[in-house]
């Protein structure tokens, strides 16, 4: 509609013109420090706890898994298609639905499901975060919808922080159309500054580091 | 300052509750964001904050370039970018796409933009439900105001007022609980949630290389409203741009401590156009609608284009000494506290609201706290001569004039100085308790100003006296 008007005046009012190139941006600041792989596990957990997030180190795929049994307890849930679930036994654990490919079967499952599970393609031990890339393993709903969720880390996912992130990552887009950091269970202090946990998404969350 | 800025201070003033509640809201913030920057915590806060200006100043002297690349690389992924020049071109665009698409219920989350256009009025006004899902925002629609303030639209509200709201509005029994309030809340958001048609969010960041617009949030509202629906509509100002994803690095870190103390927020979501063909969710339909709004105008001044910097944390708000007392809703339009007071008069002219850059007492804590260093006292100080020139032009402050150019003429006499300076200590009433709390002017037109302070009483000697007596 108005592109070339609106580009118009923002070049006017810089008194640039269409096509001029730009000097180089300054260049960017990433700092990775180094830290050995049991700091970053501590950290990482000690973060989430601080948020009021569980977290739990497994030894084996069996230890994870029966950790996921207990926290799931019969209700009903929803497995992502991420290839660690189906290797460690989750997905066929009782009560748990998976292997869904339909938009609209899944969002109607995810929200009735008590439980999403899923894996976490990145961890990032300063901050206590969950990296998850949209793919065909998994979904956007599944840590999103359910009150309680599950993710399932292997240890060599974790990075320090962010910074590693953008550099392991420098481009998200070019794998995904949705990257998602979640930090904690979702919350809010919008009425009096009283803390509430699980407004819109889960309440209650469990990583699972293996 | 315009009446009915003066009576809005005046309320706000007068109501304990609501003063109490401003001081603590902001208190807490400013409490939280310390422990966060502290430097255990956060070492290098101080450079973060250089190389976020140094990105921002870089993005905004060379916006053109970078909204081109942001628009080719959204529309690389499949998404569509619309340059609006104002509100009408934005909800016109809303409403054309609804009815194509045959849409009637719009989820929306957080977005001072679409504050700014009053876009749920105007898409309501047209029959499309369009329904704000965080909490805070949530609460303020019903009640029909406006945001209190930038990070925390509904500070102002106690439990007992939203327990009122929700009565009223949804008619649920009564309910004082906060944690059920919210599960109140929440209840009736998912249901539409699941039931909208376009989710419509704002943006914290536009990444150019990557066409993507970043999320940052607690609640997982933006989450829902950008992936529920099928159809994705995000409303930014074009001044949102960072170059890269790498930048995030610096800006993420920011935001948070700067917002409400955390090292990150709870979700923040990457989004580069629709669901990709092997996705299993997500929209459908990906759209990014740039907005001017007056923006090109900030541009266009070389010195107040950093304006434009704002990453919309809201910490100048919690500082600054006057917003703690005159809370959000005395400022004339959406945008308040010190960022408020240097974007209203540049968007909507000085004229809008003449007072607005002197409701401040330049002490500098907005510049000091800005993760992005924006020099917000000279700018304010900018716009005051802009004011008063705009008033020399149309006579108004002719009385000001003469009395400044009357005490001009005395600074430059020593002997009638010294002479005017006695005059008016013999003049001037004994203090009562040491101060003075009335002079003969003070029926005139300095009523306003004295009725909020008190004078010292004069000294029995003048400090040329004790200076020729030494």
């Amino acid at each position: 509609m108005s592109r070339e008007t609106v580009l118009h005046k923002v070049r006017t009012a810089l008194g640039r013109n269409a096509g001029q190139p730009v000097e180089e941006p300054p260049p960017v600041r990433l700092r990775i420090p180094e830290i050995d792989i049991e700091a970053r596990i501590a950290s990482f957990r000690t973060r989430i706890e601080a948020l009021a997030g569980k977290t739990y180190a497994a030894r084996s795929a069996r230890e994870a898994r029966d950790y996921a049994e207990g926290i799931i307890s019969g209700r009903t849930a929803v497995a992502s298609n991420a290839p660690i679930l189906r290797e460690f036994g989750i997905t066929a654990l009782p009560g748990v639905q998976t292997g869904v490919t339909d938009r609209e079967e899944l969002r109607a499952l995810c929200a009735t499901a008590a439980v999403g599970i899923t894996g976490a393609d990145y961890a990032l031990a300063d901050t206590g975060t969950l990296v998850l890339l949209s793919s065909q393993q998994e979904a956007r709903m599944i840590s999103l919808l359910p009150p309680v969720y599950i993710a399932i880390v292997k240890r060599e996912r974790l990075l320090t922080g962010l910074d590693e992130l953008l550099t392991v990552l420098p481009h998200p887009a070019e794998q995904t159309s949705s990257m998602v950091l979640i930090t904690g269970p979702s919350r809010t202090a919008d009425i009096e500054q009283i803390l509430v946990r699980g407004v819109h998404g889960p309440g209650e969350i469990h990583v699972v580091v293996v | 300052m315009s009446t009915l800025f003066d009576e809005k201070i005046h309320d706000t003033l007068a109501d304990p509750k609501l003063q109490l509640a401003i001081y603590k809201a902001t208190g807490r913030l400013i409490e939280e964001r310390r422990k966060a920057i502290e430097p255990d915590i956060c070492p290098d806060y101080q450079e973060l904050r250089t190389q976020a200006n140094a990105v921002k100043r870089h993005t905004i002297e060379h916006l053109d370039y970078y909204l081109e690349e942001f628009a080719r690389n959204v529309e690389a992924h499949g998404g569509k970018v619309i340059f609006c020049r104002d509100a009408e071109e934005v909800s016109d665009f809303v409403l054309s796409l609804a009815k194509e698409r045959r849409a009637g219920l719009i989820v929306k989350s957080k977005s001072m933009t679409t504050e700014e256009i009053d876009l749920n009025e105007r898409l309501e006004h047209h029959h499309l439900e369009s329904v704000e899902t965080d909490l805070g925002e949530y609460i303020i629609q019903l009640a029909h105001e406006r945001p209190y303030h930038i990070v925390a639209p509904a500070l102002h509200k106690t439990r007992e007022q939203v327990a009122d709201l929700l009565t009223d509005k949804l008619g649920v029994p009564r309910e004082t609980v906060i944690e059920k309030q919210t599960m109140i809340a929440r209840a009736v958001l998912r249901e539409k949630f699941l039931a909208a048609d376009i989710g419509i969010s704002g943006a914290n960041f536009l990444v150019a290389d990557s066409g993507a617009v970043v999320l940052v949030e607690n609640e997982g509202n933006a989450r829902l409203t950008t992936s529920a629906p099928k159809i994705h509509i995000a409303v930014a100002g074009i001044e949102k741009l960072i170059p890269r994803a790498q930048d995030l690095a610096v800006f993420l870190k920011l935001l948070g401590r700067s917002a409400t103390g955390q090292w990150l927020t709870v979700y923040t979501s990457f989004l580069s156009g629709p669901r990709r063909k092997d996705e299993i969710d997500g929209p459908e339909e990906f759209y990014v609608v740039l907005l001017d709004n007056g923006r090109t105008k900030v541009l266009a001044d070389r010195e107040r284009r950093q304006s434009l910097y704002c990453i919309r944390c809201g910490a100048c708000l919690n500082h600054c000494p006057v917003y703690r007392k005159i809370g959000g809703h005395s400022f004339p339009w959406v945008y308040s506290g010190p960022i408020g007071a240097i974007l209203t008069p540049q968007f909507l002219g000085v004229r809008h609201e003449p007072g607005l850059p002197f409701a401040s007492s330049l002490c500098g804590a907005c510049a000091e706290v800005c993760p992005v260093k924006i020099d917000i006292p000279q700018i304010l100080l900018d716009l005051r001569s802009e004011v008063k020139k705009a008033e020399t032009r149309e006579g108004k402050n002719r009385l000001e004039r003469l009395a400044f150019r009357a005490w001009a003429w005395v600074m430059r006499h020593p002997r009638i100085y010294e002479i005017a300076g006695m005059a008016a200590a013999s003049l001037a009433p004994s203090g009562d308790g040491g101060w003075v709390r009335s002079v003969p002017l003070s029926a005139g037109p300095l009523r306003a100003w004295l009725s909020q302070r008190d004078l010292p009483p004069a000294a029995p000697k003048s400090f040329r006296q004790m200076w020729r007596e030494r």
